[in-house]
């Protein structure tokens, strides 16, 4: 005759059993933990900012970016992340679409066995270096070159660029993720009707896989936002702000430049409101980079919700 | 009227259908999004090769002049023989920090997710949408946090901005790849396989230990390199941790620190003297060249080994 007890195993047994479960759980738990620390280092950063500077929300629009002098034009900063951003995409969305695209309808099996890894390994290529790449190649070959600059300026379309090419490896993967999700029955229906592989393409498998793509660009607008070292070393610190002959052919300052300025770059703070305003910026980048990622979210869950 | 004269209509009908297969009428509209997708990825592939290769060729000057000095040199004021030393240091620390913390701690919680938390209610929800979105805070973010908690709150153990507090905010950073990538080995691993465990009267834990990890291995060795990979590019959260990026001849654990990107950083924005033979642009490069090397050898071999796992399920 068996009993429960027999069947319950010993109690060593069934202690070690919910020990080990408390142990995983509070390491799932921890995850929540470094959220709730995160947006709370944040916010009281923030408010601490806010109080050095007297509630004083006019000086988050007095023109310029001059920490030192106590000047915080915020909009300095998110137009300057919003120019650099939209270089960015400019480069990330038609080359790493048109690589997804490519990769996942036209490729041969065995071109798309080669490029497809290639591409996973160069998406781990460290920011720091494609920094590097843009203050030696990009910036003094390329785009001063083209629009007749001195060799050593530093413009926000270089970073830009630099920033693109970044992120082109994470648009293409994830486009092409969504791209392989369309069924293959769809695109043999299509070529059943007769249609080219053009149409197929075009007005088939693009349509079906849309959501995924939206979702890839607006994961791609997350990091280009959320990248700091190219910005920092490309972008030049320049304050002085969108409202002084604004273009991507001057120097700029991002949210994420503010940031590492702040901290130990060129401004040298050691303390006050020049310093404080790190965890400002960094509230503001953390809630854009937030509801970003949220949208995106979105996006990928609907295309998994249809196939 | 077209019934009973089929040898016509049956010859126009078979003659339309046969032109318009066998026509060479171009696809103009086909051949242009064509060659426009080649381009694209022929360009995307060649930007980053040309990057790897103008590194390459960049560092080539330092590597031929300097060898492994360069490697075991401390940091200098003059390029021609400052080395990389204290970057490696950090980053060898960095690494070993991901390794000891991220791991463990990530790998529990995608057991828990996985294999615990079946029920999928609400709050393993919101903790799998917490992980998701944690994946996307910018790494700028996150070195605030360790310049809070594991500069300041954490002092005593890390002894303010230290090689250790730098590893602690890099775990936490690489954390949500850990917990994602491993929940994805986890998911993998055969439901029939748990069964049998659980038919001849093993635990959860036993099943777990004994037959889920061993069979997830591969998949979570893969996101284990990635995440290392990830951690030792990373420069951001070194910058508002407080990495020095000036002279640093001695290396310690509980001294002020640096890594091999903050290197590529702080070289690279130096000024060179035109007439230097080694620029502080060759130093930059040939750290690059470094950094390049490893992170690109742990994604290499996470790809690869990602490849074999999935085949040898295919096999099985």
């Amino acid at each position: 005759m068996l009993t429960v007890a027999e069947l319950q195993g010993s109690a060593k047994q069934r202690n070690r059993e919910r020990t080990m479960r408390v142990v995983f759980q509070a390491a799932s738990a921890l995850s929540v933990i470094v959220s709730l620390l995160i947006l709370f280092v944040l916010v009281r950063g923030a408010i601490n900012f806010l109080r050095l500077v007297d509630w004083d929300f006019g000086i988050l629009s007095d023109t310029g970016w001059f920490p030192r002098r106590e000047r915080f034009d915020v909009r300095t900063i998110v137009v300057g992340s919003i120019v650099i951003g939209a270089v960015a995409m400019l480069v990330a969305v038609p080359f790493g679409l048109g690589t997804a695209i490519y990769l996942s309808e036209y490729a041969p099996r065995r071109v798309r066995k080669v490029i497809k890894p290639v591409i996973e390994v160069l998406a781990g290529i460290p920011s720091v270096v494609v920094g590097y790449f843009v203050l030696n190649l990009i910036a003094p070959d390329i785009v001063n070159r083209v629009f007749n600059e001195p060799p050593g300026a530093k413009t926000m379309l270089a970073a830009g660029l630099g920033i693109g090419v970044l992120v082109i490896p994470i648009m293409a993967s994830v486009s092409e993720d969504a791209l392989s999700a369309v069924p293959g029955a769809l695109r043999e229906a299509s070529y059943g009707c007769g249609a080219r592989r053009f149409n197929t393409v075009v007005s088939v498998v693009l349509p079906a896989a849309v959501s995924g793509i939206v979702a890839a660009s607006i994961i791609a607008v997350s990091r280009a936002i959320g990248e700091t070292m190219v910005a920092t070393m490309a972008a030049g610190y320049d304050g002085s702000g969108p409202y002084n002959g604004f273009s991507p052919l001057n120097g700029g300052l991002t949210m994420t430049g503010a940031m590492t300025n702040a901290a130990g770059g060129t401004d040298q703070a050691t303390g006050g409101a020049s310093r404080e305003v790190l965890f400002f910026v960094g509230f503001m980048l953390f809630v854009i980079t937030l509801g970003l990622n949220l949208i995106g979210d979105r996006f990928v869950q609907r295309v998994r919700q249809q196939y | 009227m077209a019934l009973i004269t089929p040898a016509i209509a049956g010859s126009t009908a078979r003659d339309v259908v046969s032109a318009s297969l066998t026509r060479r009428d171009r696809d103009v509209k086909g051949l242009v999004l064509l060659v426009f997708l080649l381009l694209a990825a022929g360009v995307t592939l060649l930007t980053l090769l040309v990057l790897i290769g103008q590194v390459a060729v960049e560092a080539w000057p330092v590597l031929d002049a300097r060898g492994t000095e360069f490697i075991t040199d401390t940091i200098g004021s003059d390029p021609a023989n400052s080395g990389i030393w204290p970057g490696l240091y950090g980053s060898f620390f960095i690494g070993l920090g991901v390794l000891l913390v991220a791991i463990p701690l990530g790998v529990s919680a995608a057991i828990y997710l996985e294999e615990y938390a079946s029920g999928r209610n609400r709050l393993t929800r919101l903790v799998l949408v917490n992980i998701r979105n944690l994946a996307g805070v910018p790494a700028v973010v996150y070195g605030i946090l360790g310049l809070t908690i594991f500069v300041g709150w954490l002092r005593p153990i890390s002894d303010g901005e230290t090689v250790i507090a730098a590893a602690l905010t890099m775990a936490v950073l690489v954390l949500p790849i850990v917990i994602i990538t491993s929940m994805e080995a986890i998911r993998a691993v055969p439901r029939g396989l748990r069964d049998a465990g659980y038919g001849v009267g093993a635990s959860r834990w036993e099943v777990t230990r004994d037959h889920v990890l061993p069979y997830a291995a591969p998949g979570i060795l893969t996101g284990l390199v990635l995440s290392i990979a990830r951690a030792l590019g990373e420069a951001a959260p070194l910058i508002i941790v407080g990495a020095i990026t000036g002279l640093l001849p001695t290396t310690g654990l509980t001294e002020r620190f640096t890594a091999l990107p903050m290197l590529i950083f702080s070289f690279s924005t130096r000024a060179d003297r035109p007439d230097a033979e080694i620029g502080w642009t060759n130093a930059a490069a040939a750290a690059g060249l470094m950094l390049l090397v490893l992170v690109l050898f742990f994604n290499i071999a996470a790809v690869l080994l990602r490849n074999r796992f999935e085949k040898r399920r295919v096999g099985t």
